[in-house]
């Protein structure tokens, strides 16, 4: 075959450069920055910064606070991805079998694409609202004195609550349009090849599913650990003392309210090699089990 | 092997839409019947129907004893060949092949040698352990044989299972299908637009048109002695000629000139095969030949009689030219109409 190329050299490579250097400006330069204020101690006012090698890193790591994060971040993590996926998958294949009404009822299932992260926040904030908080009042019915901002557990359950409520939709556009791209014969063959119903999702429909899995499972963990950034803000304002706090909101409040630029720069660096490890374990692992058609 | 039949099977669609008007038929066991017709004709429904993909709007449907209306379509101990192959595309042919009987708790080395029995039979031996996109369209369409037949169904259902696949294999495939269907002696029930198709495969043949069964019969009856006019046009490549004629005083007239014995009077539709009319120096009819189509074989002669544009159909060693040509039509072959509804007088 004949493989189409271009005649000059130096065309490709302008053409690449501007991609190139937006990459290289804002992702790379800023990293490699990172990398190296982790290594030293910065003067909160700028006027300085002494080396101090890894002692940013021992640090944190004698830090319960951050280690506290951390753990409250892989819970969190897990949770929001792991309901995200699950409640949306439900949704779409029920949503996939309605026949009246379908499209208003997926439009209302797709709605809250459109709010923004703080914005999600403010109206999680609403609801759960420790003086007229709908949700507050619905808890106290059984007992339950919901405190948001106040109790370590109740605030990190409506951060998960929030987070997943925000991420459904995304996830439920990209299951439903992977359900209604499974042929129809393929789905009938099944129906007289097995009489069981979850039997036909897990053997056919979920299989064929199974690329879109793997693409929203990759974009949900970097959603439940980074974009989450604005709900959590949002719930925790003003007040991150004894608040439950992901690893990246923590960054941002050491750098940036704390002024430990040196410490919040090693906690950069350790996120950068944590999502290196898992997209290479994701791409690794995960994806070679998958059937592209 | 099961008798399968219907009882007055109706389906109206939740838009009002009468896809099949009440249809009653019996198909015997290991009987091949073949439903024909054009697109939108509703055969693919009544197959839907039978196989359990589509719900019955009204009447029963027996498949062996059981009346199975409401039967799942994976109880009905059916298996049904569909038009773009449906194989599961995450799976080895072998999975495929073994997907059904997996579900119905067969011990695995029985369905090991199943499948390997079913491969044998269709020549896949060598692709077993091929997902689907590596199989060419033929391979895939044999794939989707085994899944039917691995099973020992009573009811084979074929969805025009030929028509995605190129002129030449469509001949190979029509003898495959019909040779194993003769060989496991399974009744089935096959959809189709294609005549040829149906002409070749059927024991029985069912055409229908616009939802409504036209005619039950043998390749031959449906052939020779079509029930409507409908039939006559559908059936034959060539189609029928079919010619507006009078009768008048026993005779059936074309052009003021006598065809044949008729009783009655009036208006009638002739129906006369383009192989039955044939050319003969002495014969009593003059034809003008305008187009002539040479398929090799034979030839096709498109010519007007009495102001009417007929087809007949001529041995390859016939000379034929265009312009004035005498022809003769054999006396019993003719079928006659109903000018106003069409059917069979």
């Amino acid at each position: 075959m004949k493989r189409a190329g271009f005649s000059t050299r130096w065309l490709p490579i302008l053409l690449l450069l501007p991609q190139l250097s937006i990459i290289l400006i804002f992702f790379y330069w800023p990293a490699a920055h990172a990398v190296k204020s982790s290594f030293y101690l910065q003067d909160p006012f700028g006027f300085g910064e002494t080396f101090v090698g890894m002692k940013n890193y021992t640090s944190l790591l004698n830090s319960s606070a951050y280690l506290r994060s951390a753990q409250f971040t892989v819970v969190f993590t897990l949770l929001v991805t792991i309901l995200s996926l699950s409640l949306a998958l439900l949704l779409a294949v029920k949503a996939d079998k309605v026949i009246k009404g379908a499209k208003a009822y997926r439009t209302l299932l797709m709605w809250v694409y459109a709010v923004a992260p703080p914005v999600a926040g403010v109206i999680g904030l609403v609801l759960f609202d420790q003086t007229w908080g709908p949700l507050k009042d619905f808890f106290g019915l059984f007992g339950w004195d919901f405190r948001l901002g106040v109790n370590y557990f109740d605030t990190a359950f409506a951060m998960v609550v929030v987070s997943v409520w925000k991420q459904l939709p995304v996830n439920f556009i990209f299951f439903l349009s992977g359900l209604q791209s499974i042929p129809k014969s393929v789905r009938e063959a099944a129906l007289i090849d097995n009489r069981s119903a979850s039997g036909r999702f897990w053997d056919v429909t979920f299989p064929l599913l199974a690329p879109t899995a793997f693409f929203l499972l990759i974009i949900n963990i970097t959603y439940a650990l980074f974009d989450t950034f604005g709900i959590i803000d949002t719930v925790v304002k003003g007040e991150p003392s004894n608040n439950p706090m992901t690893l990246v909101y923590r960054v941002y409040v050491d750098g940036f309210r704390g002024n430990d630029l040196g410490g919040s720069s090693a906690q950069s660096v350790v996120l950068m090699v944590l999502v290196l490890a898992l997209t290479v374990f994701q791409f690794r692992m995960v994806e070679r089990r998958i059937h592209y058609t | 092997m099961a008798q399968v039949t219907l009882n007055a099977l109706r389906k109206v669609y939740p838009n009002g839409f009468e896809a099949v008007k009440p249809a009653s038929f019996t198909i015997e066991k290991g009987e091949f019947v073949v439903l024909v017709g054009p697109s939108g004709c509703g055969k693919s429904t009544m197959l839907r129907m039978i196989a359990g993909l589509e719900d019955i709007t009204e009447g029963d449907l027996h498949i062996g004893d059981r009346v199975v209306n409401a039967v799942d379509p994976a109880d009905r101990d059916i298996a049904m060949v569909f038009q773009n192959y449906a194989l599961y595309p995450h799976m080895t042919v072998r999975k495929n092949i073994g997907y059904g009987l997996k579900n119905r708790k067969i011990a695995k080395d029985v369905i090991n040698q199943k499948v390997e029995d079913a491969a044998n039979l269709l020549n896949l031996n060598d692709y077993l352990d091929r997902k689907p996109s590596q199989l060419s369209g033929g391979q895939r369409q044999r794939v989707a044989m085994g899944r039917a037949i691995v099973r020992d169904p009573s009811l084979f259902l074929f969805d025009e299972p030929l028509s995605n696949l190129d002129a030449k294999l469509r001949n190979q495939m029509r003898i495959e299908i019909k040779a194993l269907q003769r060989r496991l002696g399974v009744t089935s029930v096959y959809v189709t637009h294609d005549q040829v198709e149906a002409m070749t495969m059927a024991d029985r043949i069912i055409v229908m048109n616009g939802g409504e069964i036209e005619q039950i019969g043998t390749p031959s009856e449906v052939y020779h002695s079509p029930a409507s006019t409908f039939v006559a046009s559908f059936m034959g490549a060539p189609p029928m000629n079919l010619l507006d004629a009078m009768r008048e005083n026993g005779a059936v007239m074309v052009g003021g000139q006598k065809v044949a014995e008729f009783d009655g009077s009036g208006l009638v539709t002739l129906g006369v095969r383009p192989e039955d009319i044939l050319p003969d120096t002495n014969g009593a009819f003059e034809i003008d030949v305008t187009l002539i189509e040479e398929l090799g074989a034979h030839r096709i002669l498109h010519a007007v009689w009495a102001g009417q544009s007929i087809m007949i159909s001529v041995a390859k060693d016939v000379a034929a030219e265009t312009g004035p040509l005498r022809v003769v039509i054999k006396p019993d072959t003719l079928s006659y109409f109903d000018p106003q509804t069409g059917r069979r007088l």
